[in-house]
C-alpha cells in the first residue's frame, strides 16, 4: 500500500539502525506512548535490533487497556439488558469487568455487536428505531472527534434511542503524571502519532521544557519508529529537551482545527480513571451538557456502580513504564492472553500481550 | 493505540449532511466521513481512523522524509565502498528478500 | 514485592463462547479437556486433520467438518464449495484419496427453498471437481431464530496410499516449510461481506479441493512428513500445532509469506495479521529439504499450486515455538491465537 510499504524498506531501516548505534553513547530510556507503537515495534522485532543501551518500555497508549474496571461494569449490566444492542470495537469485547465480559454477556444471550466506525452504531439506531442502541465511546484523542461526530449525527437525526458510554482520555496529562511521579525512569517520549494528528503537538512544548524531556512525534511504520528514537537519541546525546516531530506527513503543530473545534463543542474535561493507574486530574473527556441527553450511564441509571480495582494487579506498573510486562512474576504463568489478570494482557495492543504475543521467548533463545 | 491507515480518496459526496468519501487503501474501498478534512479533494491521500479520515497526508513531506532516509550513511559508505557501488542500486539489492 | 502474587484469575468461561470455536487456543482446550478423556482411543489420539484406521489390511482416513459460515454466500463461494472442500481436504492432509461423503443439513424455519436448492447444486458441482461422490445424507429442521439459516456437516472417508505416514508429529529439523499460495484470502473475503464491517473488495474465496495436489506432490515422493491445510486460526495456529506435536522450533521467513495486496491491505485496514486469517484452499508442506526443488516444482504445475513458495524452515532450536524473521531483520514469536481474531481498529 502506497505510504506503507516505503516506511518498511529493509536497507532505509538498516541505515537508521546504524546511525542509532552510531549515536547512542549513554544508556537511555525511551516510553513509546501509543499502544499501537508498542504493537509495531514488537511485531517487527525492532526491539532486537537496537543497542542495548537503549530501553524502551511501553506507555499508557492503549484505551482498551486504561479503561477503568468500573466502566466495564458499566457497559456489562448496559449490555446485558434485553432491550439493548450493544455496539463495540472488537478488542473491548474481550476485556474482563469484575466478573465477566462482553463476550460472556453476548453468550448469554446479550445483543452485542462488533462495528468498525461508531457511524455504523448510529446506523443500527436508525435502522431499529425499537432497540436502544449503545455506543461503547472509548478511546484517546484520535477515535473522539469519530465519536463526538457520532453523537452529533445521531442528534440532527433526531433519534432517541441512540446514546455512549463515554469513557475518553487524554494523553498530556498522563505524561504529567508520570513524569511527577517520583520512581519515573523515562528519559524521553515518542508520542503518539495519531493523536497529535488531531490535536497537533504545541500542547507538548510546556512538558518537554518543564521535566526537560525530549518528545518526539512518531509513527507507526518501522521506518517512522526507528527515525522517532533517533531523534530522541539524539536530543539526549546533546542535552537537549525539545518536541520534534518526526511523522511530519501526518502532523502539523497545530492538529487539525475542525475536529478540535467539534471536540469542544461535544465533550467537556473531566477527572478520569485509569485502569492500573488511579485517577488524573483532567485527564479525561465526557459529553458536555448540550448532549447529555446522549449519556448512557445516565440513561441506564449505571452512575452508582463504583468498582474498586484490585490493587494487587501490576499492570498499573506496567502502563507507567516502571516495569516490563515480563518483570511482573505473574507474567505467562498465572496471567495470560487467555486468563489475563489486567487490561495489559487482554488487549492485542496492551503492552503485556504484545510481549507475550511476539516477544516473550526472543531472549531465551538464540533465534538470530 | 489509534490505528490509522493511509488511503486514496477517489469520490466525495455529501449523506445526512456530512461529507463522506470513499477511500482506496490498495485495493480495498471504504465509506469514510471526510468532515474533519474539509480542504481535502479526490485525489489527495488520508489517514483514516474508525471510519474518519483525521488528517491530509502530506505527500510532498512523505517524499522529503524518505529522501532524507536515501541520504543516510550514504556519505559513509561512498568513503569505504569503491566508486561504481551505486546506493541507489542497494535499497533495491536483494536483502531479506526471497 | 516479594512473595507477591496475582489475584485468582477472572475468568474461566461458565459457557461456551464464540472463541472457543475459532480454532485457536480455546478451541484446542475444549479439545483437550471435553473431548479427549471422554472419548479417548488411539486413532483419535493423534488429532490430525482426519484420523486414521485399519480396516482389512487397507488404511482408512476418516473426517468431520461443520460449517456454520455467516453469510451463507460470499465473494468466490458458498457454504456449498466450504463443505464439500473442507472435508475433502481434511481427508487429504492424512494423504488419503478422498472417496465418499455424507451430508447434514441443518435448516432454520424460513429459508428460501431456492436458496437450499443453489446451495446444494454448488455442493454436487464441488464434489464432481473433487472427484468425490454425496452417498448419504439428513435433513433436520430447526425453529425459526435457532440457526443462521443453515448448517451443514460432511463426513468424510478416504484411502491412503501404501507408504505415506503423514502427520503433524513428523516434521523435523532440516525440512522446509512450503506454503502451496496466498495467505489469508478465505478470511478476508468473508470479513468483507460480514456486517458492522463491509468493504469493498476484488478479494474473493479460496476455497478449493486439494487433494488433486496432494496426489501430485505424492506422485514426487512419498516421502512428505506433514500436510495441513490452515483453515480456522490460519497458518500461524497450524504451525504452532505442528510445532508442539513435532517438538520442532519453525522459523519462517517473514518477507517470503505470500499474501495478496488487497488481502493485506485489508488486514491492515482492520489491524488484523494475515497468518492468523483462515484460508480454505491452501496447504503448508512441510518436506525434507533433498525433495524439496522437486515438490515446489510439482506443486507449482498445478493449478491450485502455481504460487507454492518456500517461507520457512524447520529447526533445531527453541523447540515448539514458531518464529518470524520480520520484514527489517528482526526477530518475533508467532503465538498460537487465542479465541476469534478481533479487529483491532482501536
Amino acid at each position: 500500500m502506497k505510504y506503507l510499504e516505503e516506511f518498511r524498506d529493509p536497507e532505509l531501516a538498516r541505515r537508521l539502525l546504524d546511525d542509532i548505534h552510531g549515536i547512542a553513547k549513554g544508556q537511555w530510556v525511551l516510553m513509546e506512548v501509543c499502544g499501537g507503537q508498542t504493537h509495531s515495534l514488537i511485531r517487527n522485532g525492532i526491539d532486537t535490533l537496537l543497542p542495548d543501551a537503549i530501553e524502551l518500555i511501553h506507555g499508557p497508549g492503549c484505551p482498551v487497556c486504561v479503561t477503568p474496571l468500573e466502566v466495564i461494569d458499566k457497559a456489562l449490566r448496559i449490555a446485558a439488558q434485553p432491550n439493548v444492542t450493544f455496539c463495540s470495537f472488537g478488542d473491548m469485547l474481550r476485556v474482563p469487568g469484575s466478573g465477566e465480559d462482553l463476550f460472556t454477556v453476548r453468550s448469554g444471550g446479550g445483543d452485542v455487536r462488533i462495528v468498525y466506525s461508531p457511524l455504523d452504531a448510529v446506523k443500527i439506531a436508525r435502522d431499529n428505531p425499537a432497540r436502544e442502541v449503545v455506543f461503547f465511546g472509548i478511546g484517546f484523542e484520535t477515535t473522539a472527534p469519530a465519536n463526538a461526530m457520532a453523537v452529533v449525527q445521531a442528534k440532527r437525526l433526531g433519534l432517541k434511542n441512540f446514546s455512549m458510554l463515554v469513557s475518553h482520555v487524554l494523553v498530556p496529562p498522563a505524561l504529567d503524571a508520570i513524569m511527577s511521579s517520583p520512581h519515573t525512569r523515562v528519559n524521553g517520549f515518542l508520542a503518539a502519532g495519531h493523536v497529535c494528528s488531531v490535536m497537533g503537538y504545541w500542547q507538548y512544548e510546556p512538558l518537554a521544557q518543564r521535566f526537560r524531556v525530549p518528545i518526539v512525534v512518531t509513527g507507526f511504520e518501522p521506518l517512522d519508529l526507528l527515525q522517532g528514537i533517533r531523534m530522541a537519541v539524539r536530543q539526549l546525546e546533546e542535552g537537549r529537551y525539545e518536541v520534534e516531530n518526526a511523522y511530519a506527513r501526518a502532523v502539523t503543530r497545530e492538529g487539525n482545527v475542525p475536529a478540535q473545534k467539534l471536540l469542544s463543542e461535544v465533550f467537556e474535561v473531566t477527572p478520569r480513571k485509569w485502569r492500573g493507574i488511579g485517577e488524573i486530574p483532567n485527564s479525561g473527556w465526557g459529553l458536555s451538557s448540550a448532549y447529555r441527553e446522549f449519556d448512557a450511564a445516565i440513561r441506564f441509571d449505571v452512575t452508582d456502580i463504583n468498582t474498586v480495582e484490585p490493587a494487587i494487579c501490576r499492570s498499573g506498573d506496567v502502563l507507567q513504564g516502571l516495569i516490563k510486562p515480563n518483570e511482573c512474576p505473574a507474567f505467562g504463568k498465572e496471567c495470560t492472553p487467555r486468563k489475563p489478570l489486567g487490561a495489559t494482557m487482554v488487549s492485542s495492543e496492551g503492552a503485556c500481550a504484545a510481549y507475550y504475543q511476539y516477544g516473550r521467548f526472543v531472549s531465551l533463545e538464540s533465534i538470530g | 493505540m489509534c490505528l490509522g491507515v493511509p488511503g486514496q480518496i477517489k469520490d466525495i459526496y455529501e449523506r445526512d449532511g456530512a461529507r463522506m468519501g470513499k477511500v482506496d487503501f490498495g485495493g480495498i474501498i471504504k465509506e469514510v466521513c471526510l468532515d474533519f478534512v474539509p480542504e481535502v479533494m479526490v485525489g489527495d491521500y488520508t489517514i483514516v481512523h474508525v471510519g474518519f479520515a483525521i488528517t491530509q497526508l502530506d505527500e510532498q513531506s512523505a517524499m522529503e522524509t524518505l529522501a532524507l532516509f536515501e541520504e543516510m550513511g550514504v556519505l559513509e559508505e561512498e568513503l569505504l565502498a569503491a566508486p561504481e557501488v551505486g546506493t541507489s542500486d542497494e535499497s533495491q539489492s536483494p536483502r531479506g528478500v526471497t | 514485592m516479594d512473595g507477591w502474587v496475582c489475584p485468582l484469575p477472572l475468568r474461566d468461561h461458565p459457557n461456551v463462547i464464540l472463541g472457543h470455536g475459532g480454532g485457536g487456543k480455546l478451541s484446542s482446550e475444549l479439545v483437550e479437556h471435553i473431548f479427549l478423556p471422554a472419548f479417548r482411543n488411539d486413532a483419535l489420539q493423534n488429532l490430525g486433520d482426519s484420523a486414521v484406521v485399519h480396516i482389512g489390511g487397507q488404511r482408512l482416513a476418516m473426517s468431520t467438518d461443520s460449517f456454520v459460515v455467516r453469510p451463507l454466500f460470499f465473494p468466490g463461494g458458498s457454504i456449498g464449495e466450504l463443505a464439500i472442500n473442507g472435508t475433502v481436504n481434511d481427508l487429504a492432509m492424512s494423504g488419503a484419496t478422498p472417496l465418499y461423503l455424507s451430508v447434514g443439513f441443518i435448516v432454520e424455519e424460513g429459508l428460501p427453498i431456492a436458496t437450499l436448492g443453489t446451495i446444494v447444486e454448488r455442493m454436487a458441482a464441488a464434489a464432481r471437481a473433487a472427484g468425490v461422490d454425496l452417498v448419504t445424507g439428513d435433513t433436520k429442521v430447526v425453529d425459526k431464530g435457532h440457526g443462521d439459516g443453515l448448517y451443514v456437516n460432511t463426513t468424510g472417508i478416504g484411502l491412503i496410499p501404501p507408504g505415506v505416514n503423514i502427520a503433524p508429529q513428523n516434521a523435523r529439523p532440516g525440512d522446509v516449510v512450503i506454503v502451496s499460495g496466498s495467505l489469508g484470502d478465505h478470511g478476508m473475503a468473508v470479513m468483507s461481506v460480514r456486517e458492522g464491517l463491509e468493504f469493498e473488495t476484488q478479494i474473493v474465496s479460496d476455497s478449493a479441493p486439494l487433494n488433486g495436489l496432494v496426489a501430485a506432490l505424492l506422485n514426487v515422493t512419498p516421502h512428505i512428513h506433514v500436510l495441513r491445510d490452515p483453515t480456522r486460526g490460519g497458518a500461524a495456529s497450524s504451525l504452532n500445532e505442528i510445532a508442539k506435536a513435532s517438538g520442532a522450533g519453525i522459523v519462517l521467513e517473514e518477507r517470503a509469506i505470500p499474501v495478496k495486496p488487497a488481502v493485506r491491505a485489508a488486514c491492515e485496514l482492520l489491524g488484523m495479521d494475515p497468518l492468523y486469517v483462515a484460508n480454505e484452499g491452501k496447504l503448508i508442506a512441510m518436506v525434507p529439504r533433498e525433495y524439496a526443488d522437486a515438490v515446489l516444482e510439482a506443486m507449482r504445475a498445478h493449478v491450485f499450486g502455481a504460487e507454492a513458495t518456500i517461507i520457512g524452515q524447520v529447526v533445531e532450536s527453541h523447540r515448539g515455538v514458531v518464529v518470524a524473521k520480520t520484514g527489517i531483520g528482526g526477530t518475533r514469536v508467532v503465538d498460537m491465537q487465542i479465541g476469534e481474531q478481533l479487529p483491532r481498529i482501536c
